[in-house]
């Protein structure tokens, strides 16, 4: 008893000098975590009430309205709203099943020497400024667009609503390709990182009991199933706020249309056009009350999205799986 | 420690003791080409500093009501209940003071009509309402006898952001052209009815330079720079006639007998043979009553010197001169400014 009581008086002053370091700690990192929060409550308080000339006037019909006019002061939302989710939709159709390959192909199957020089490259697409592939977009792919991949899908697939009318080159097509481009590393990245964390003995087990390299690849997969999702919502929050590459290859026009070879226009491509010249209170306010809808949007995506990771990792916990 | 600090204290002390006047302005993008080459001619005769942001002509316009630059630039004029407003915040009028004219053009890329298109005001519209089609529509063959127009579609380009440029382009299709007046308006941003857009006077040009078939409305220097056509227009008095200097020279020189007092007037539409009928003044907003002495005798004598010398620059840089009718009202209006009630000398 005495030599514990002893032990602890002994070592006490220590743990107390420690404890107050870990307090402060404490404290702080909580305050910046607090930080954060507050940040985020405060964008949405400031933006909210710079809007409420628009919100008063408009109400919910602002995000059911297809007129833009700045003349009459006339504002609806839905198709920067449409634009917005329709160009990141096929941006992720296109870069997912390409990001994951890469990553698949990075893990399992490129030889040792390959490996790093590639992650590298393909990372260093993360780090090219938006404008750059704007400019990019606008005289180099846009182009290649209009003369020889919608001419293709016009041939080929024509008949589909998806596919009708005439090729500009810019368009929802074009803008979905570059934001395609622009969040393959994140979602290549994150999934490279992800598969190579898998357990060797898993693979090795699946191998040993005869199954195929794709079959062993599966297996990856499925035990990396929540990475690979945290990392396509990474890349579609990216997909979601992309402006410069977006305007200037996305038609600027807000329209509803079925094609995607038609022109579209998004939250964030407007904001940037059209912030600098909008005179009246109406105007500037309409497009505040925009980057709050594009701020909710962001937030619901996500928001589903981790519902949607949350859902899988508990049924794979609860003992199903592939 | 110590060597952080003397650094710092220098280039205090240094940072003082350069420190010479300079004058913030903000606004159209429209004049930035000549007004930074007159800022760095006048920088260079007199040492005195223009800072200029070429934030757009709305920029401009809110930035001087709410009194955060010295001078703005725009190239459509403030409302009636701008200047009140800014009345309202900063306790004085604010002049408009004309400076340069450019011209809007319709470029087009169509290989085989070549240069020297011929539209007239009803088929201009037309075509950027949407209701004509295609190249070789009857309407535009009829002023364009004896030449061969494709069966190809009409793609229209216009601007995607806010600008003077439009402003000037849809204040003459709203004179001409009734349902454009109910249906789209006037304004630095509308509600086109068709069209893609493009983001500044580059982005159209760049649209219209790389799809064909596609007509565009920009500034007279992008047109030129960019080697592509642009389109005669039939002005008031019926002649067709091609965007330059000279015919937007003239348009203002025509509309200058009947300028407003306040000088904010749109010379689109002009009447005389040889005006181009899309014209437009840029002008720079001056508080009437300045708040600080210096300021005011520098930008007086600044505006002097533009009337007079930096009208030289302008046609190089593509952008015409005033005619001198309209510098004689200039200088009208700035023997106007004061400092506290009192006229500058």
């Amino acid at each position: 008893m005495d030599v514990i009581q002893g032990i602890q008086t002994v070592v006490s002053p220590k743990i107390v000098s420690r404890n107050f370091g870990d307090t402060v700690f404490k404290y702080l990192s909580q305050f910046f975590a607090f930080l954060i929060l507050l940040l985020i409550v405060l964008m949405a308080y400031e933006m909210y009430a710079s809007s409420s000339l628009s919100i008063q006037k408009f109400g919910w019909s602002f995000l059911t309205s297809t007129e833009w006019d700045p003349v009459a002061d006339q504002y609806g939302a839905l198709p920067f709203i449409y634009g917005t989710l329709m160009s990141s939709l096929i941006a992720l159709v296109i870069a997912v099943p390409i990001g994951v390959g890469i990553a698949i192909f990075l893990v399992e199957l490129a030889p040792k020497w390959l490996e790093r020089p590639f992650s590298f490259i393909v990372e260093l697409l993360a780090g090219i400024p938006s404008i750059v592939y704007g400019l990019w977009g606008f005289f180099v792919m846009v182009p290649w667009i209009r003369t020889t991949v919608e001419p293709f899908l016009s041939r080929h697939l024509g008949s589909f609503p998806l596919f009708e009318g005439a090729p500009y080159g810019v368009g929802m097509l074009a803008a979905g390709v570059i934001l395609s481009i622009m969040i393959l590393p994140i979602i290549s990245s994150i999934s490279r990182d992800v598969l190579k964390a898998v357990p060797v003995s898993q693979k090795e087990a699946a191998l040993a009991l005869g199954s195929t390299r794709w079959e062993a690849t599966r297996i990856a997969l499925s035990y990396s199933r929540s990475g690979i999702i945290g990392a396509t919502i990474l890349g579609l929050g990216r997909a979601l706020g992309e402006t410069m590459a977006v305007t200037m290859v996305i038609g600027n026009r807000p329209v509803i249309k079925a094609s995607l070879f038609e022109p579209g226009y998004t939250m964030a491509s407007v904001l940037a056009n059209e912030f600098t010249e909008a005179t009246t209170e109406m105007y500037i306010s309409a497009l505040i009350e925009i980057a709050l809808v594009l701020f909710v949007v962001t937030l619901l995506v996500n928001t589903v999205a981790r519902l949607l990771v949350w859902s899988f990792t508990r049924n794979a916990d609860a003992g199903g799986r592939l | 420690m110590k060597k952080f600090l003397s650094f710092l204290l220098v280039s205090l002390v240094m940072n003082v003791a350069l420190a010479q006047l300079q004058l913030n302005g903000a606004g159209a993008t429209f004049p930035y080409v000549i007004y930074s080459k007159w800022f760095d001619e006048y920088q260079k005769k007199t040492g005195i500093q223009f800072n200029y942001q070429s934030i757009g002509s709305g920029g401009g316009i809110k930035q001087v009501i709410e009194g955060t630059v010295d001078f703005g630039a725009t190239d459509g004029p403030m409302k009636d209940e701008q200047l009140a407003e800014a009345k309202a915040k900063q306790g004085t009028d604010v002049l408009h003071i004309p400076t340069v004219m450019g011209a809007v053009v319709a470029m087009y890329n169509v290989p085989e009509i070549g240069t020297d298109l011929k539209l007239t005001p009803d088929v201009l519209a037309e075509i950027f309402l949407g209701k004509i089609t295609k190249w070789n529509d009857a309407k535009i063959a009829a002023s364009n006898t004896g030449r061969t127009l494709p069966d190809k579609a009409i793609v229209v380009v216009h601007r995607s952001d806010g600008s003077g440029t439009t402003y000037i382009f849809v204040d003459y299709l709203s004179k001409v052209s009734d349902e454009w007046k109910s249906k789209v308006g006037v304004g630095t941003s509308v509600n086109w009815p068709i069209g893609l857009g493009g983001k500044g006077n580059e982005g159209v040009a760049g649209q219209v330079k790389q799809i064909e078939g596609s007509i565009g409305y920009v500034e007279l220097a992008y047109a030129v720079m960019n080697n592509l056509p642009y389109a005669s227009l039939k002005n008031k008095a019926g002649n067709f006639v091609s965007p330059s200097l000279e015919s937007v020279t003239a348009a203002a020189m025509n509309e200058a007998k009947k300028m407003p007092e306040d000088l904010r007037v749109s010379i689109t539409d002009a009447g005389g043979k040889d005006s181009y009928p899309i014209s437009g003044f840029t002008w720079l907003l001056v508080y009437k009553d300045q708040k600080d002495e210096v300021k005011a005798k520098a930008i007086v004598n600044f505006l002097r010197w533009a009337f007079k010398e930096g009208q030289a620059f302008a046609p190089g840089l593509y952008y015409a001169p005033l005619p001198k009718e309209v510098i004689t009202l200039n200088e009208k209006k700035i023997a106007s400014i004061t400092y506290k009630g009192k006229p500058i000398k």
